[in-house]
């Protein structure tokens, strides 16, 4: 008995071993591509073609192609429109939808069920299939496109669904109508309840949904680029795509580019890195 | 009485009406409006459409380069969701026994979901064309001697690899999630029963696991359906527009080649599509777990 059980142990502690190391390899394969786009940033275009694997260079490492890209993408404004529209959208977001999901909770009459059903069914259409239409009406009938708040306006109402859902969700399970009672008998409009009550015990959802959206915002092309046509108008990935396109030859240029374009994130990545994964889950779990 | 149906409007007004404008203004609005366009000849810029009737839907079905991009698009959607499913849930299996690390590990193999794929096309547009053809010269393998994004075949398996590479991250969450939750209480009675370790898999986790099953099938769907950033800037439909999938065909068919009312109908052949995939899955995910 006790000699099966040390047989089990050091047979578990080999698998465990070799585990570890299969983890650790599939790991480092899936860093690969990151570490290279790094590594050949500070490379000169001859060292690169020559081999892009070379930690040592013949020519020496340089931070000309940082300069470079720094420059020629216009990093700080597209920078700032970034961190302008989706700060502004994802702020539109969270107070227009947890307000329609709480009317939808509580006020169970036509218009929240209509709504609430159409939300829900939006869902599944793909992007695809509004785009052209979109494209149309604000374009070729309203011509407002070429504006950063045009972009703010559709990407609030494109991510209004799925975040009424989750805050609807969230809000039917876990806030007892009790609370709003009191503070509403005491005198409180509804709108001063909703904030001073409500909302904060929606902490938890707000989190979530503001990961969500800053991420989708953020990192969104396609809207984007249908929306935004002049140059000092783009977004980083706007901004990225357009400097490749002119630059593609430049690898190291490139490279420091890529870097730029995904810094911002990836440092608040380090730093909120647990909110980030709880959020990412909570939202698909959600919905 | 009066007051009351007052105070009920208001409150519709301040909660509800703002964000249900804005929704119906970008979502309802152009989705209903998109199925005027397919009767029209609208070229992008006039201000003059003519009805044409069902044209653009015969157009539409008779166009066989959409049909062989829709057909691809199957392809890839099925390999790609077997295959992102899969890695993911091994990589979720992995790190969820207590081996060293293992929130560092999973919160790197999250990482390229952080990335926007415009980003991550380019990144392994430089990995494909220069890397591994690097690769091939140093080490003679003839897989990587030419860049896999020159060949029909390669480049649209290129598509497949960074799909994988992105979404596994994303999906081996929402699986570690599902083996958190799992009680160990069964697990336990299980081992003591006597089951070995595949019967344990086989039998008691993977029943156990299906409403994660569930969200990951329904998320690597949906997403691998409308793909477009990835495909856009890793081979750009190229070579000879063999990699164009449906998302990307219909932004061209619309944007590029000015067809706006195919381009559409078209765009509400992908809808349907969706739209029935969606709804069978959700309606196999609601059985499924009543039975489990």
């Amino acid at each position: 008995m006790i000699k099966t059980t040390k047989v089990g142990g050091t047979r578990k502690k080999v698998l465990d071993m070799t585990g570890f190391l299969a983890v650790v390899a599939v790991f480092l394969l899936y860093m690969v591509p990151f570490a290279l786009v790094l590594l050949n940033s500070f490379k000169k275009k001859r060292d690169i073609i020559k081999n892009p694997f070379s930690v040592l260079t013949e020519k020496g490492y340089t931070l000309d192609n940082y300069v470079k890209a720094f420059d020629k993408m216009d990093f700080l404004k597209a920078f700032g429109n970034s961190l302008f529209i989706t700060g502004l959208a994802t702020i539109l977001v969270i107070v227009f939808s947890s307000m329609t999901a709480y009317y939808f909770t509580r006020a169970k009459n036509t218009f929240s069920k209509v709504f609430f059903a159409m939300m829900a069914a939006s869902m599944i259409i793909p992007f695809q299939a509004i785009m052209i239409p979109l494209v149309s009406i604000y374009g070729a009938g309203l011509s407002i496109l070429n504006h950063r708040l045009t972009l703010v306006f559709m990407h609030t109402g494109f991510a209004m669904s799925m975040s009424v859902f989750i805050y609807q969700g969230f809000i039917k399970s876990g806030i007892p109508i009790s609370l709003e009672e009191a503070a509403y008998l005491d005198g409180a409009s509804k709108v001063k309840t909703f904030f001073a009550v409500v909302f904060p015990l929606l902490k938890p959802t707000t989190a979530t949904l503001v990961i969500l959206n800053v991420l989708a915002f953020w990192n969104d092309y396609l809207l984007p680029s249908l929306v935004l046509g002049r140059k000092e108008l783009y977004t980083l990935p706007l901004s990225t795509y357009a400097f490749y396109g002119t630059y593609s030859a430049d690898y190291g240029v490139i490279m420091a580019a890529l870097v730029l374009t995904v810094a911002p994130l990836l440092i608040l990545y380090l730093f909120l890195q647990r909110h980030i994964i709880d959020g990412v889950v909570a939202g698909a779990v959600k919905s | 009485m009066g007051r009351k149906t007052g105070e009920k409007i208001k409150n519709l007004c301040i909660f509800a009406l703002p964000g249900c404008l804005i929704f119906g203004a970008v979502v309802i609005l152009p989705f209903l409006y998109g199925f005027y366009l397919t009767l029209t000849d609208w070229d992008g810029v006039s201000k003059v459409k003519h009805l044409v009737g069902a044209a653009n839907y015969m157009a539409a079905f008779s166009d066989t380069a959409f049909w062989s991009s829709m057909g691809l698009t199957l392809k890839y959607v099925v390999i790609s969701v077997v295959l992102v499913n899969a890695v993911a849930f091994l990589l979720a299996y992995a790190l969820t026994n207590g081996l060293k690390g293992q929130n560092f590990f999973r919160a790197g193999f999250f990482t390229p979901n952080l990335i926007g794929g415009v980003v991550l096309g380019f990144i392994w547009q430089f990995v494909f064309s220069r890397v591994l053809v690097n690769l091939g010269e140093t080490t003679g393998w003839g897989l990587f001697s030419t860049s896999w994004l020159s060949d029909p075949d390669k480049a649209f398996w290129s598509l497949v690899v960074v799909t994988v590479w992105q979404l596994s991250g994303y999906m081996m969450l929402i699986y570690i999630a599902g083996f958190t939750g799992l009680s160990t209480d069964v697990l336990e009675a299980a081992s003591i029963d006597g089951a070995t370790g595949f019967q344990r898999m086989r039998r008691v986790i993977l029943p156990l696991m299906v409403p994660s099953f569930v969200i990951c099938l329904f998320f690597t769907l949906s997403r691998a359906f409308m793909v477009y950033d990835v495909n856009l800037t890793l081979t750009g439909g190229e070579p000879y527009g063999t990699t164009k999938l449906v998302a990307m065909y219909v932004y061209d068919k619309a944007f590029t080649s000015r067809n706006y009312g195919v381009g559409q109908a078209e765009a509400l052949f992908l809808f349907a599509v969706v739209a029935c995939i969606s709804g069978v899955q959700i309606y196999l995910g609601k059985k499924k777990e009543v039975e489990a």
